[in-house]
């Protein structure tokens, strides 16, 4: 995938810069946030409902290549068309090889992370294809011609107003209303047409079940069922991990994926596709097409830790909880995934050279950790990928761009301050020295790290005094 | 957690060591006062913790290393920090998982304590108030919290005291936006964290803001000092001490 | 494209696994209940989502059913002749209510007919005490837009036929030996959140969803 390089440090500043995005990020997160909290208020009983998820999906992972094996075959056994697609380029040309032989011109869309992975309006828009997005956030920002800016809420950055606004602006002969239900309606009314018409229906998956060949879809809005029921043809298109081992193992993720990302104990639909239209039935497409993507993800399968990642269920409840997204929203973020669960893919797919950078926007805070569904390491693989920035012993499963930002500066800075420390007799001199300097020190020049901190923050002084001084003085034992 | 050991070692972060020695001395302090014996090994230093969430893992093992070394003994490693603490409890064994001193390490790792854990746990301390009356707030810093679970310590030994009404943040759970190297990597993003926390302890009308890190108590005093407030971070230990003196 | 398959499963198959034991920790356990308070819990749930819930003798359902139909003004109502429900409907019918008009044709056929009908009902193959769901297992009569493309669905639930969850549900009727062409589980009308998180409902499914559950 070709983005162009993300210019982050411009990216935040602008979006920190806009009151009214953090006006209204501030307050849909704390809304999902208290949603879900009060969905598991019982903390023992997540605890061990995230522990079985965590384990389904890490049995799931570990058998990743019998289960895709086992899911072909399921699937085509039920009459499900299954295609493989190492990068996005490979599965949009799936797509576009359906659309053709079917000569088709409008496609209807429900939400799909992996379309936008691959950019897929984008490129069927390029070739006269017109894909519409039917799921009402999906549809707004496709209006704005934006991306989404969160996972599971893609106009979460939007008020109604805006909203309002962009809807008499492009949707003809529409009136101007903040009337939520009535700014909904108008957009009933507009894809109501588009369903009848549509001639391919393209979908995500949330899991796919290797052992009955079925494939679920999560929604609340009924649009997902629209575009699986209603056109001749439904393409599905999924990320190789999204699979699981068992029917059995559904309704524990399922909870968790709903109470996580929204607070529901369960979406108004959970679909389960297993086959195409059969004999005598009297709706539903006549053909259904899976299409398994990997777009890097064998590669992050085959590193043990960095594996953890690809347990991820898409809830997106760790961009609800981090302090960082909160301030930013996804756009700042550059790519299809932000946050926390952004901020450890991304870079893994996309290289760290371009997306590397993400792994730097976290405290390590642990408040994505703490509410995880599936208990993925998140810290622990920003941190990895923050070694792997510098470090310059690649091996087999080294991220992409490993190494880029290895520098004699930083280098020779950290071998320093590790010398100084792991030396006692050197410690000590250096703690007196500055210790000597420490007044002194609000007036050094406000460049490069300083100046960074004193933006916002005065300068600490170092103590003329330091505690191993103080300690000895005081006579404390040292043994 | 041993109850009452005769001796224990005092692992005084760098921070402190190097720019608020009074709060590892108030540390200090009051485990002496109930008897038990400090030993503050001069050849401690970091924890490592700067390099090690820098992408400097090699560098902070060998911080680390040194850290075994100076607390050889099998005396329990009181800390006044979450994240420092944090640091030894549960990074050193990752660390040095396949390194020679990885039993070591998860030997070392058993015998870290947070400085009010320890308190509260092993000594079941009890503090007579000597204080005016006044209003503090509480700034629980995101490893206290999340990694060493430590929080109700401090806040209980914080309640004991008559005279000091504890006022909670409205948003105690989120990070103040230091981070270590964050805070100047990131200086847009947790300025604008810090900004927030400043004024979420504003409105709680307290006199002080107190907390078991420095990490934390550094940026949000240097934020609150930067927009010339008169409100003061300290840590827990000092507090604690001149409330009791 | 056609190497895409072995390149991606060589990929995987090149890769060390890691060793670990068989033991998996549990879900935590749903209590199981008693019939009557299956119903009320499943009661209580959907109708916290908006949908409405009848209890109803079994003797008087149709009764029932004619009471929520003539409190609207309905242009039709789609049914599946086939169904027991719908045998039961044809053949006690009365001329002041909306007309019944079967789902007969492919969708191809009918599809106009589909998109501007008022109503629709479907039985149900059973429903979910915990979450508060039904579970629709749609068939060739009974096919899958028609708790879909109406405004109003309404829906015939068994009360026996009320599992504590889902996993019970999956568990008992043995799911996994054979999966219908679509399975459903729909916990009320259709909704949105995705303007400022305020919760609308009847987006692009039905607006309004009654549920009969015939109970004695």
């Amino acid at each position: 995938m070709t983005e162009i390089a993300v210019d982050f440090p411009k990216n935040f500043k602008k979006a920190l810069g806009d009151g009214q995005l953090r006006r209204n990020l501030r307050a849909a997160m704390d809304t999902l946030g208290l949603r879900r909290r009060t969905l598991f208020s019982d903390p023992e009983l997540f605890e061990q409902l995230r522990a079985r998820g965590d384990a389904i999906r890490q049995r799931a992972l570990r058998q990743l290549p019998e289960l895709l094996e086992r899911l072909e075959q399921k699937c085509t056994e039920n009459g499900i068309q299954v295609h493989w697609a190492e990068t996005p380029a490979d599965a949009n040309a799936v797509f576009l090889e359906i659309i053709q032989r079917h000569h088709a011109t409008r496609v209807i869309k429900g939400k799909s992370m992996v379309s936008e992975e691959v950019h897929l309006n984008h490129f069927l828009h390029e070739r006269g294809i017109e894909a519409l997005e039917t799921d009402l956030g999906e549809y707004i920002i496709q209006l704005e011609h934006e991306t989404p800016s969160h996972i599971i809420v893609p106009a979460i950055h939007k008020n109604r107003d805006q909203i309002a606004k962009l809807f008499h602006e492009k949707i003809p002969n529409t009136p101007y209303t903040e009337v939520v239900e009535e700014l909904n309606a108008i957009a009933r009314q507009v894809l109501r047409e588009k369903f009848f018409a549509g001639e391919i229906g393209v979908s995500g998956v949330n899991f796919a079940v290797a052992e009955t060949g079925t494939l679920c879809l999560v929604e609340n809005e009924g649009n997902g069922r629209m575009c699986t029921t209603a056109p001749p043809v439904h393409i599905a298109i999924m990320g190789i991990e999204k699979v699981v081992e068992r029917l059995e193992d559904v309704p524990p993720l399922l909870r968790l994926l709903t109470g996580s990302a929204t607070g529901q104990l369960i979406t108004t639909y959970f679909n389960m596709i297993s086959s195409p239209r059969k004999p005598g039935e009297k709706d539903g497409p006549k053909e259904v097409h899976l299409i398994l993507l990997d777009n890097g993800r064998s590669k992050i399968w085959a590193d043990p830790e960095l594996r953890h990642t690809l347990k991820c269920i898409r809830c997106g409840t760790c961009l609800n909880h981090c302090p960082v997204y909160t301030r930013l929203g996804g756009h700042a973020y550059g790519y299809v995934y932000p946050g926390p669960i952004g901020s450890i893919l991304t870079p893994q797919i996309e290289g760290l050279k371009n997306a590397g950078a993400m792994a730097t926007a976290s405290t390590f805070c642990g408040a994505c950790e703490e509410v995880c569904p599936v208990k993925i390491p998140i810290t622990d693989i920003l941190r990895r990928l923050r070694t792997e920035s510098y470090d310059k012993d690649e091996t087999p499963n080294s991220v992409k761009e490993h190494g880029y930002k290895s520098n004699a500066t930083e280098n020779m800075t950290w071998k320093g301050w590790a010398f100084s420390n792991a030396t006692p007799w050197i410690n000590a001199v250096s703690a007196k020295l500055l210790g000597l300097v420490g007044p002194q020190l609000p007036k050094l020049p406000a460049v490069g790290i300083v100046k960074q901190w004193s933006q916002s923050r005065a300068l600490p002084s170092f103590a003329t005094k330091s505690l191993h001084v103080l300690a000895k003085e005081k006579g404390i034992a040292d043994e | 957690m041993p109850t009452r050991p005769e001796k224990v070692y005092f692992f005084g972060t760098c921070l402190i060591d190097l720019c608020y020695p009074q709060a590892g001395m108030a540390g200090i302090e009051l485990l002496q006062r109930q008897g038990i014996q400090v030993v503050y090994p001069q050849s401690q230093s970091c924890c490592g913790q700067p390099a090690y969430n820098s992408g400097f893992p090699d560098e902070a093992r060998k911080v680390a290393r040194q850290q075994l070394k100076a607390f050889a003994k099998d005396y329990p490693i009181i800390i006044p920090s979450g994240s420092c603490g944090g640091m030894l409890k549960h990074h050193y064994p990752k660390l040095f998982a396949d390194q020679p001193e990885a039993a070591e390490a998860r030997r070392f790792a058993d015998r870290v304590f947070e400085w009010s854990e320890f308190l509260v746990k092993a000594l079941d301390l009890k503090l007579e108030d000597r204080g005016p009356p006044t209003k503090v707030t509480w700034h629980s810093s995101c490893s206290a919290l999340r990694e060493m679970k430590v929080i109700e310590y401090a806040k209980s030994l914080l309640r004991q005291l008559q005279n000091v009404e504890l006022i909670e943040l409205q948003r105690e759970r989120e990070c103040c936006g230091f981070g270590g190297s964050f805070s100047v990597k990131q200086a847009d993003i947790s300025s604008a964290m810090v900004a927030d926390k400043v004024a979420d302890i504003e409105q709680t009308g307290a006199a002080a803001v107190l907390s078991g890190d420095y990490g934390c108590l550094m940026h949000i005093g240097g934020a609150l000092k930067h927009r010339n407030s008169p409100i003061p971070a300290k840590h827990v230990a000092e507090f604690l001490l001149e409330r009791t003196q | 494209m056609s190497d895409a398959r072995a390149n991606i499963l060589a990929r995987l198959r090149a890769a060390a696994r890691p060793v670990v034991g068989d033991t998996e920790p549990d879900a935590p356990p749903v209590p199981e209940l008693s019939q009557a308070d299956k119903i009320a819990q499943l009661k209580q749930r959907m109708e916290t989502m908006h949908a409405e819930v009848i209890v109803t003798d079994r003797r008087q359902w149709l009764a029932t059913l004619k009471e929520v139909l003539r409190k609207r003004q309905l242009n039709g109502l789609l049914y599946g002749p086939q169904t027991a429900v719908g045998a039961a409907l044809a053949a006690d019918w009365d001329s002041d209510l909306p007309p019944l008009v079967g789902y007969e044709q492919s969708v191809e056929d009918c599809k106009e007919r589909l998109f501007s009908i008022d109503a629709g009902i479907t039985s149900t193959q059973g429903g979910l005490a915990d979450v508060g769901a039904l579970i629709l297992w749609p068939t060739a009569d009974e096919p899958r837009l028609m708790s879909l493309a109406p405004p109003l669905h309404i829906a015939v639930l068994e009360a026996d036929k009320i599992h504590e969850s889902l996993a019970s549900a999956m568990r008992r009727e043995r799911w996994a030996e054979g999966m219908p062409t679509n399975a459903l589980l729909i916990s009320g009308p259709s909704k949105t959140a995705d303007i400022e998180l305020v919760l609308t409902f009847g987006v692009h499914g039905p607006k309004e969803l009654v549920v009969l559950v015939l109970d004695g």
